[in-house]
């Protein structure tokens, strides 16, 4: 083996050491990355299932809103209840609501449980209302469509922020 | 009637696809001319068979034939004739069929194109890209089948999804997304013919840059216009959200220009072969990749159609195609002999691979960002996406340190540099990063990255500036004039290299006006009632009220405001409700005033009709329209690049030997 084979050997050597530091550190980083923004799609059921994990936590809460609930907040804040049959949330959004929405509508909200003076309550800085097209609102006293609400809430065009 | 003669035309492609894949394989192997002479043929027959049934198709959409099953799901009579025609590519069976039809135009172009020319790679190639019609050819036979027969043909159809209807961009996108996208079978065809022939020599190098750079063109635009649909339709002021679909269209974008950087390594240098090979493999997969999450359902979007097998059949055809390329790569990158080594850090070369390895750091991101949910929900059923933040938070910096390549890269020499040479070439340029970042300081720009952005657009801009024209000056100080000098040593015999620095110099002026307008924005928000004025980012908005406007397919509320600056008027915005008629929900659509400084951008979120109130919200952005024009500019650019050269005999010379010529970029 002659010096420069050597040397080129130890230069690879010290290459391929050099990458595997590298894509680890970026592996590490890209982790954590994902870890501190990772965004739930929860129904009300998952969110009391969930606990004290929805403070704080990223949350894309889809439901039905309860009838009946929706109350003006003054400005363009609303309060309203969102259910899924079995659970309902209280939840405050600081948003105009859009167009279609109303009482008995699909709707995904985006934000975190907080401990508010009068019980815990779900902050949004975001509402979306279903725009499928197949979508139907169930009808008074029957559950709501899991499925649907999981397409809704994946559904990127409204996830737009 | 029409539904069976397509049936038969797309067996017909599949069986002549299939055929035509093995011949070519078989031809490969044991050299034969006579069996490249058939896989040609059966070659141009698959594009035949696929693009005639895709015109039974249009034809079929356009006379109203709602006995064909695709006419029936997607075709209406009240639509205008060029929503008709989006239509073929609105839902997912005629989806599948459209690519097949550019897939058959891109075999028979790239079989045209070669003949006579790279005897030892293309039965091969055209093996592949066979291979991977009838894949589709497979699909449209079967779980996407667009001509099944309607027993009971309906009078009317409900018409393609409205979002779709909803703006003209929506007819230019999907053609272009289709076109960058289906264009990556050809230069993964030339990648794999070259391993298996376990040679890249420069002879396939010309073939495999160039069938790369067009599919690169196409796919540009289709992002860009993508991103342009999404402003001017989605009305939340933005156009890129890191959602799946869009990032989908990005990663095989990031791996092909990582490759048509490392191609011209290869071209120098003789190095970096298996893992430019690797990168247009690579690109191909992705696009498999994308196409799997964007047509199976599994992201629920505008992109998605039902839920249907095809999923699976794709996720299937991914893996195999991801096998072979491994396999292939497993046995064969050993053979691709490598002719030298890099030299020294501070080198063109170098540069380059710097440049490769941070594309495919930013790939990987963006990879891993995108398919986490995917992979935690099919372990344990848990619903979630990664956020906004994760992506900024990486790729900003990855960005960042690419342009700051861009503009080191071009500045440094080939091979071994001495100090003062990589001194001399690299401290001038400061001037430029200085006077860009002093320009942003001036114009309030306070947020970090994005005087650094500009800062290193800056020195980009320098080195791309005075290494674009170095040519005709260096003709010039040979005494010729400026106009030969410029036709001669810049449009044509520096063509390629002129369109590189043009299309670099086009990346800096995109990168720049992202940064600018993604952190300049200025978000209000505003309610209205009839006659009122208020203040938003500088200018006035009165509302004027509300007009409704009956069109045949749809029935517009629209709310009409005046804007204006320093007393004038300058500009009226009319945002909408539209109803589509086949459609419970109205959608809302923004309206944009667009100056070379900025938009200025209003969506409406409630309209009050008895009342006259509405809810607005105003999205300032600036320089955003510069994102559309820098985009168009490099497709352009890069377009002119690929005009072949009158004096193919001068470059054949160059391209034999790689180092004794002047520089190409």
């Amino acid at each position: 083996m002659t010096e420069s084979d050597r040397m080129r050997r130890r230069t690879r050597l010290f290459m391929i050491g050099a990458i595997a530091v590298a894509g680890i550190a970026f592996a590490v980083i890209a982790a954590s990355g994902i870890n501190n923004n990772l965004v739930y799609y929860w129904t009300p059921s998952d969110l009391y299932a969930n606990g004290k994990k929805a403070y704080g936590a990223n949350v894309r809460l889809g439901g039905m809103v309860a009838k009946n609930s929706i109350q003006k907040l003054g400005g363009s804040a609303v309060a309203f209840d969102v259910h899924d049959g079995k659970a309902k949330v209280h939840v405050q959004t600081s948003t105009v609501p859009p167009q279609m929405f109303r009482e008995n509508i699909g709707v995904v909200v985006e934000g975190t449980m907080v401990q508010g003076g009068n019980g815990a309550y779900f902050k949004s800085s975001r509402l979306m209302v279903s725009h499928s097209n197949e979508y139907k609102a169930p009808e008074q006293g029957h559950p709501v469509d899991r499925k649907e609400l999981e397409r809704m809430m994946k559904s990127v065009e409204q996830g737009n922020s | 009637m029409i539904a069976s003669l397509g049936r038969i035309l797309i067996l017909a492609s599949l069986l002549a696809s299939a055929a035509g894949a093995l011949i070519g394989f078989y031809a490969g192997r044991t050299r034969s001319a006579e069996g490249l002479q058939w896989a040609r043929r059966f070659a141009y027959f698959y594009a035949l068979l696929i693009i005639g049934a895709t015109m039974l198709m249009v034809y079929a959409l356009l006379a109203h034939d709602f006995s064909v099953s695709y006419v029936a799901q997607v075709g209406s009579r009240a639509i205008p004739t060029w929503v008709t025609i989006v239509s073929l590519w609105s839902s997912l069976e005629g989806s599948i069929l459209f690519w097949g039809f550019v897939l058959g135009a891109y075999i028979a172009a790239a079989t045209f194109f070669t003949r006579g020319q790279y005897a030892e790679y293309q039965p091969d190639a055209i093996g592949v890209w066979l291979a991977c019609a009838a894949f589709f050819s497979f699909l449209i036979a079967g779980p996407a089948n667009p001509f099944l027969t309607v027993p009971n043909p309906p009078l009317d159809g409900p018409g393609p999804n409205p979002l779709l209807q909803n703006h003209i961009l929506m007819a230019i996108h999907p053609p272009f997304l289709y076109l960058g996208y289906v264009g990556m079978t050809i230069p993964f065809g030339f990648a794999c013919a070259a391993l298996i022939k376990g040679r890249l020599g420069h002879g396939i190098l010309k073939p495999l840059r160039e069938s790369l750079m067009l599919p690169w063109i196409f796919l540009s635009l289709a992002i860009m216009l993508g991103g342009w649909w999404a402003y001017e339709v989605l009305g939340w002021g933005g156009y890129w959200a890191w959602d799946p679909v869009e990032n989908a269209s990005l990663l095989p974008w990031l791996t092909a220009t990582a490759a048509l950087h490392s191609i011209m390594v290869v071209e120098r240098r003789g190095i970096l072969k298996g893992w430019t090979i690797t990168l247009v493999q690579a690109s191909f997969l992705l696009v498999l990749l994308g196409t799997f999450m964007t047509r199976s359902g599994v992201f629920n979007s505008v992109h998605s159609f039902t839920q249907s097998a095809i999923g699976p059949t794709i996720l299937g055809f991914l893996g195999v195609s991801l096998v072979f390329s491994v396999a292939l790569l497993a046995f064969r990158i050993d053979k691709l002999e490598s002719e030298g080594n890099i030299e020294g850090a501070a080198s063109r070369e170098a540069m380059f691979l710097v440049n490769n390895l941070l594309f495919v750091l930013l790939t990987f991101t963006v990879l891993i960002g995108t398919v986490f949910p995917l992979v935690v929900e099919a372990v344990n059923g848990k619903q979630m996406s990664v956020g906004r933040p994760y992506f900024d938070s990486m790729v900003v910096p990855i960005g960042a340190a690419l342009l700051f390549i861009l503009g080191v890269g071009p500045a440094l020499p080939w091979g071994r540099a001495s100090r003062e040479q990589v001194k001399k070439a690299l401290l001038p340029p400061i001037a430029g990063a200085v006077l860009f970042a002093a320009l942003g300081y001036v114009a309030n720009i306070r947020n970090g990255w994005t005087l650094l952005t500009l800062a290193f657009g800056g020195y980009a801009a320098y080195v791309t500036f005075a290494q674009m024209f170095l040519p005709m000056l260096q003709r010039m100080k040979r005494g010729d004039g400026a106009g030969t000098a410029f036709v001669d040593a810049q449009l044509v015999r520096g063509r390629r290299r002129f369109a590189s620095y043009l299309v670099h110099g086009a990346v800096v002026i995109c990168v720049i006006a992202i940064a600018v307008s993604s952190t300049m924005r200025q978000t209000t928000e505003l309610h209205f009632t009839k006659g009122q004025t208020q203040q938003a980012s500088g200018h006035a908005v009165t509302f004027l009220g509300i007009e409704e406007r009956q069109e045949p397919h749809r029935l517009s509320t629209i709310a009409r405001f005046s804007v204006a600056r320093e007393g004038k008027e300058v500009a009226v915005l009319e945002p909408r409700m539209n109803q589509y008629q086949m459609m419970r929900e109205p959608i809302g659509s923004p309206d944009v005033h667009t100056t070379a400084g900025g938009d200025y951008y209003i969506a409406l979120s409630n309209i009050d009709t008895a009342a006259q109130t509405v809810s607005i919200t105003v999205f300032a952005s600036p320089l955003v329209v510069w994102i559309w024009i820098s985009v168009v500019f490099m497709g352009l650019s890069a377009l002119f690049g690929l005009v072949p050269s009158r004096r193919r005999a001068a470059v054949a010379v160059r391209e034999a030997m790689p180092d004794a010529t002047p520089e190409t970029a």
